[in-house]
This record gives structure tokens, C-alpha cells and sequence, in this order.
């Protein structure tokens, strides 16, 4: 890895560079809960001042910048006999700046099944070559565990990761855009105090994490398949599916077809869905082959925490916790591990 | 024209109004860009917000409106014996709707508050699928425009429609709505069935369950979360009791 200084007036300047002439997507405090938190969005901005770098977490995650929520695959134009189709993928260049580690992390993750070469998606790969993507190094958000699934920090799938030194960024570069965007800027080599500086600051991140006891977690799982957990927490779910909204590895979809009312268009539309939808495993002749609650949410568990580790050799889960924040019945995965590996010493 | 080896049908269709303000009736000829393509995708046969000539010739009835009175239920068991396919069409259609409110009080008393002198026959507000068999229901006050064309687009293809699956967070959520329940106030989103692009939570105001309960919907939870959140027992029920889609669950 490449490594230069820039101080925050030449980030700004950077940051001016890059909305000259393409989108930038960054952090934007859209609210305040209740509780008199601020409530942050990945959202476009305008200017340097509507990023908040400082932000803790946000409610969704960017992953619908690279995966909509809703697209049209393809269209097709019907004159007559004759039919046109219309496929778009393209999009123009665009930049996300402000990433924490597990959110590059999960992106990375969805790369393996959406940019791999058993079944890549032009339309996921089309929007993740063309953006631009700017990380930043950050304390533990609330109720993160991100550490414990090795997802605290990233060594690749940006083009810049910064790391807040005080008065300066330390950036890492990890592609030729990237190093050809910074030489827009004065930047400088890190000296051996950088070094150090960063290495402390990594240093007293790492330190603050609560550590999630996940070891063995799908050999675990596989034991614990009958486990009484399942239906301890299934009978609090509502099956609203706002977990999967959130999450930002979550890529399960479904594919609709539509016609305009004139029958001229038509449009075959992709929607990202959720697995504890009460339809999510209905096939052809209405067999409903998870019906109930407790394999929902149980398989919403062993795709994230074991057969994606079977697959990928890794979980999918990236710890973010967003899915856990989002959930009104209070059911998250720290828990949900913690009551399966307490059953288990039982 | 066929469209995957289909050919569409043009069903001819009625619609009709009973106990009701008429807005849903207003929806179908709602959203200028389509409206002509969608009625004229049909036959119309009986519908008064469009036309006066009436007929008995049709297949598919709208059916609009509660049904409060014995008139009605004559009309109504008519309509069943003409029309090969029955749709009840909006919250008041398919649970009694907010006209349901009325059956919490004595008659007697509400007629002398409402019509003086004039007093009005009245029976207990009952929905469609109480007095006749029903084949559709498409929930919603008013109805969605955009899921009644699909609708009646199923109807033309001739090929089963299904109703969403999902609750309301669903299209909540997907339009990065900060959930109001987050703000501090109630929303009957999770039990509710979705389908009507979640306007309400969107719009800041929390859903209050015109379209009825979602498929196996968890109201147990969503008492416990509610009550967690000290909403009192008596906001919680009115809000599940407004549009009565709640009605025999509570
Ligand atoms: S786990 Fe929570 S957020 Fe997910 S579907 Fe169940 S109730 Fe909804
Ligand atoms: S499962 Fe939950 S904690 Fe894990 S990545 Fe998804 S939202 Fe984050
Ligand atoms: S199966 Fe469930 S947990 Fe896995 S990606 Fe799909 S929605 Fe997410
Ligand atoms: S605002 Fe209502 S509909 Fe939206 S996510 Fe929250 S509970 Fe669900
Ligand atoms: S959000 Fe709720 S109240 Fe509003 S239209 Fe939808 S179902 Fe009806």
C-alpha cells in the first residue's frame, strides 16, 4: 500500500476537485431521533460543509447505490410485430466519500457473488467500477461488532482510506485513480512520527471494541440446528424485513415483470426482498417450503454466519449492526450468537 | 395483439356505490397519463362517475362502500348473481371502514345527532364479504391507482393477481423513510399489508392500517413493542380499530 499526508485544508480542496465533475455521495445528517441523536444518510452533496465525516453510523447502509432497491433490468417497446428491447447499465462516474471499514468491507463481500465469474451482474459491476470510493477510519459505532468478523479494517475495494491524525490525514491509496486524484492536492510522504501516529490511532480503535465470541460459529450452528434459540427470537419477529433493508450485504431480490396499462412497454423490474418475508421460499404451485417464522430467521442467520462462510470462507455479516438498530422487536445477531454459543456450554 | 402467446381480454365491467364517500370510485378515473389506456382497456358498462347509461350486461363489479341498510343488501345480492367476478374496492368495501366506528354507539342516539327528525333506517356497518361471497379485495382508503390497474391488467391477461406478501415497512423502508416510530410516534406499518407505497410513514405521519392486517400478521409482538415504547393501550386501539381491517383480531 501507497501512503501520503494531506492536511484537512487540502482534503477540502480534494473534495472540491471531486464535485467539479462528478456526484459525490457522503455522510448528511437528515434528522434527530427521539432520543435527541443525529440521524445520518448517505445522500448527495453540493458542497464541503454538508459532509459529516464525524458521523457515528447511518440508518441504511450505501449499499443501494451499487444494488437499488428497485431497477429496471431491461424494456422492451412493442410496435405492431416488431419489438425493441432496451437494456441500461451504464451510469456515470460517481464518488462515496466517508465509508467506514465494514461498509468497504461488505462491498467487498457482495463483489464475490455479484463481480465473480460464476454469475457477474453488468448492472452491480457497471456501478461499482464508476464510483469513486473514499473510506474513513472511525471510533466503534454502538453495539458494532465489526472486529469480531474481521471487518474493523480494510486493505482493499477503495481508492482512498483515510485515517484522522488531528490535524491531518494519513490516506492510504489503493488504485492509480486514486493516486492520480491526490496528485490534484499537495500531499507529502508520511514521516516516521506519522507512522506512529497512525499506527496509535489504529491502535486505540482496535482497543475499544467489545469482542463477540464467534469462534467455531458455523461448526456451532450446525450443532445447535434444533436449538431452542430459534424460536426464543422468532417469536418476537414480525417478518418486516427492515433487517435486510438495511443491511448492507443483503442482495436477495425478486424479479417482476410489468406492462404500461397501453401494452406498448413493458419492463422485467428487479426489487431487492428479504428472507423473512412470509413468501420469500413460496415456489411454482404455492408450496411454501419455509413457512414459518423460526426457519426464517434461522436461515436468515446460517446464510449470514454459515453458508456464506462455507461459500466464501468468510461470514457474510460484516457487523455493522444496523440490522440489529433497525429492528423493533430488539433482535440482533450479538445476542442471537450469544444465547447460541451460552446453549451450547450449557 | 398477444402478449406471451396471450390474448387480452376485455372484461366488461360495473361499478357501484354503497356506504361510501365515493373517493375511491374517484380513484379509478384518477392519474391523468393512464386513465384513458385503463378504461379503455375495458368495457364500461355501469360506472356514474364516468358515464349515466346504465346496463345490466357486465362481468366484473366494483363494488364500493359498507353496507349499512337492507336496501343495499337486495342490491347487492343482484349484483352477486350477474357478475362473474366480484371486487370489493377500498377499506370500506373490504372491512366497513371508518363507517364501522359507528357500531361502538346507540343507534337511536346517533341518528337524532345526525338526521334530526328525519330519522334514517340503519343497520350495524357490515363489509361485502359478510353478506355475499367475494372474489377480490383490494384494500385501501382510497385504493392505490397503481395496484388497481395491475389489477384489472391481470383481469384483461386473465392471470391471477397476488397480493403483496410484505407489511408496509417494506416500501417504507425502501424509500429511506427515518422510521416514526424512531421519532416517537405510532405506526402500524409492521401489520399491515403493504402495497400502497407506505405514503403515510413517508409522509411523517405513521401508518394507521387503512389496507388491513399483513399476511400472518404478528400482532402479539406488536402490542409488546408498542406498550415498550408507552404508547397508551387506548391510542394503540384506536388506531388499530380506525379503518376496522383490525376487526375480530384485537
Ligand atoms: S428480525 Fe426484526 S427487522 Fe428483521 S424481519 Fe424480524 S422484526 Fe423485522
Ligand atoms: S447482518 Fe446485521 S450486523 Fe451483519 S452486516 Fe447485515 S445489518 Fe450489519
Ligand atoms: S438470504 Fe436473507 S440474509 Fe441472506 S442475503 Fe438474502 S435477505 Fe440477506
Ligand atoms: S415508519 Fe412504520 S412502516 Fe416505516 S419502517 Fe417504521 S414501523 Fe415500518
Ligand atoms: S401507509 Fe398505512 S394508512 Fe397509509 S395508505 Fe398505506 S396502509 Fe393505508
Amino acid at each position: 500500500m501507497l501512503f501520503k499526508i494531506l492536511s484537512k485544508e487540502e482534503f477540502r480542496n480534494f473534495i472540491d476537485f471531486l464535485l467539479k465533475d462528478t456526484e459525490v455521495i457522503a455522510p448528511k445528517q437528515i434528522n434527530v431521533n427521539a432520543d435527541g441523536k443525529a440521524i445520518y444518510q448517505f445522500l448527495p452533496v453540493q458542497n464541503f460543509e454538508e459532509i459529516r465525516l464525524d458521523y457515528e453510523t447511518t440508518d441504511y447502509s450505501a449499499k443501494t447505490y451499487f444494488l437499488p432497491y428497485k431497477e429496471d433490468l431491461s424494456s422492451c417497446s412493442f410496435l405492431g410485430t416488431i419489438w425493441d428491447r432496451e437494456i441500461k447499465y451504464r451510469i456515470q462516474p460517481r464518488a462515496i466519500v466517508g465509508l467506514h471499514a465494514c461498509d468497504i468491507n461488505a462491498l467487498l463481500k457482495l463483489d464475490k457473488v455479484l463481480a465473480g465469474d460464476r454469475f457477474p451482474s453488468p448492472y452491480y459491476i457497471s456501478r461499482r467500477k464508476n464510483t469513486f470510493i473514499v473510506g474513513i477510519d472511525h471510533d466503534p459505532c454502538e453495539g458494532g461488532f465489526c472486529q469480531s468478523v474481521g471487518a474493523d479494517v480494510v486493505t482493499h475495494g477503495f481508492d482512498l482510506y483515510l485515517t484522522d491524525l488531528g490535524d491531518r490525514y494519513f490516506a492510504a491509496i489503493n488504485s492509480n485513480r486514486g493516486f492520480n486524484a491526490l496528485q490534484q492536492v499537495k500531499t507529502r510522504e508520511p514521516t516516521a512520527r506519522d507512522n506512529n501516529d497512525y499506527l496509535e490511532v489504529r491502535r486505540r480503535i482496535a482497543s475499544q471494541f467489545k469482542p463477540l465470541e464467534v469462534h467455531n460459529l458455523p461448526n456451532l450452528m450446525d450443532i445447535e440446528f434444533e436449538s431452542k434459540v430459534w424460536k426464543k427470537w422468532a417469536d418476537k419477529c414480525m417478518s418486516c424485513g427492515s433487517c435486510a433493508m438495511v443491511c448492507p450485504t443483503c442482495y436477495c431480490y425478486g424479479v417482476e415483470e410489468r406492462i404500461t396499462m397501453n401494452n406498448a412497454k413493458s419492463a422485467k423490474i428487479k426489487q431487492l426482498y428479504s428472507c423473512q418475508f412470509l413468501d420469500f421460499a413460496t415456489v411454482a404451485g404455492g408450496l411454501n417450503f419455509r413457512p414459518d417464522r423460526e426457519t426464517r430467521l434461522k436461515y436468515r442467520y446460517y446464510h449470514q454466519h454459515r453458508g456464506f462462510v462455507e461459500a466464501y470462507e468468510e461470514p457474510l455479516c460484516v457487523g455493522c449492526y444496523r440490522c440489529g438498530r433497525v429492528c423493533l422487536a430488539d433482535i440482533n445477531p450479538p445476542d442471537i450468537i450469544q444465547d447460541l454459543q451460552t446453549e451450547y456450554q450449557e | 395483439m398477444k402478449y406471451l402467446g396471450i390474448k387480452p381480454k376485455r372484461p366488461k365491467i360495473a361499478v357501484f356505490d354503497f356506504t361510501g364517500c365515493e373517493g375511491c370510485e374517484l380513484q379509478l378515473v384518477n392519474k391523468e397519463e393512464t386513465v384513458i389506456d385503463f378504461l379503455g382497456s375495458v368495457d364500461v358498462i355501469n360506472f356514474r362517475e364516468i358515464s349515466s347509461t346504465i346496463s345490466n350486461d357486465f362481468e366484473v363489479a366494483f363494488i364500493e362502500g359498507a353496507i349499512t341498510r337492507d336496501d343495499e343488501i337486495n342490491r347487492l345480492n343482484e349484483i352477486r348473481e350477474q357478475a362473474k367476478v366480484l371486487i370489493a374496492l377500498g377499506s370500506c368495501a373490504c372491512f366497513g371502514g371508518v363507517n364501522r366506528l359507528k357500531n361502538a354507539y346507540d343507534f337511536k342516539k346517533a341518528n337524532q345527532e345526525v338526521y334530526g327528525k328525519q330519522h334514517k333506517e340503519t343497520l350495524p356497518a357490515r363489509a361485502v364479504k359478510e353478506i355475499i361471497a367475494v372474489d377480490l379485495q383490494i384494500p385501501g382508503c382510497p385504493v392505490d391507482k397503481p395496484e388497481v390497474e395491475r389489477i384489472v391488467q391481470h383481469l384483461v391477461w386473465d392471470v391471477p393477481y397476488q397480493f403483496p406478501a410484505y407489511p408496509v415497512c417494506f416500501e417504507c423502508k425502501q424509500q429511506y423513510t427515518t422510521c416514526v416510530f424512531e421519532l416517537g410516534q405510532l405506526c402500524l406499518g409492521p401489520v399491515t399489508q403493504g402495497g400502497c407505497r407506505a405514503p403515510c410513514p413517508v409522509g411523517g405521519s405513521g401508518c394507521w392500517g387503512c389496507r388491513g392486517p399483513a399476511a400472518d400478521p404478528h400482532l402479539k409482538e406488536f402490542l409488546q413493542i408498542a406498550d415498550e415504547r408507552e404508547f397508551s393501550r387506548k391510542e394503540i386501539n384506536e388506531r388499530l380499530s380506525f379503518y376496522s381491517g383490525f376487526e375480530g383480531m384485537l
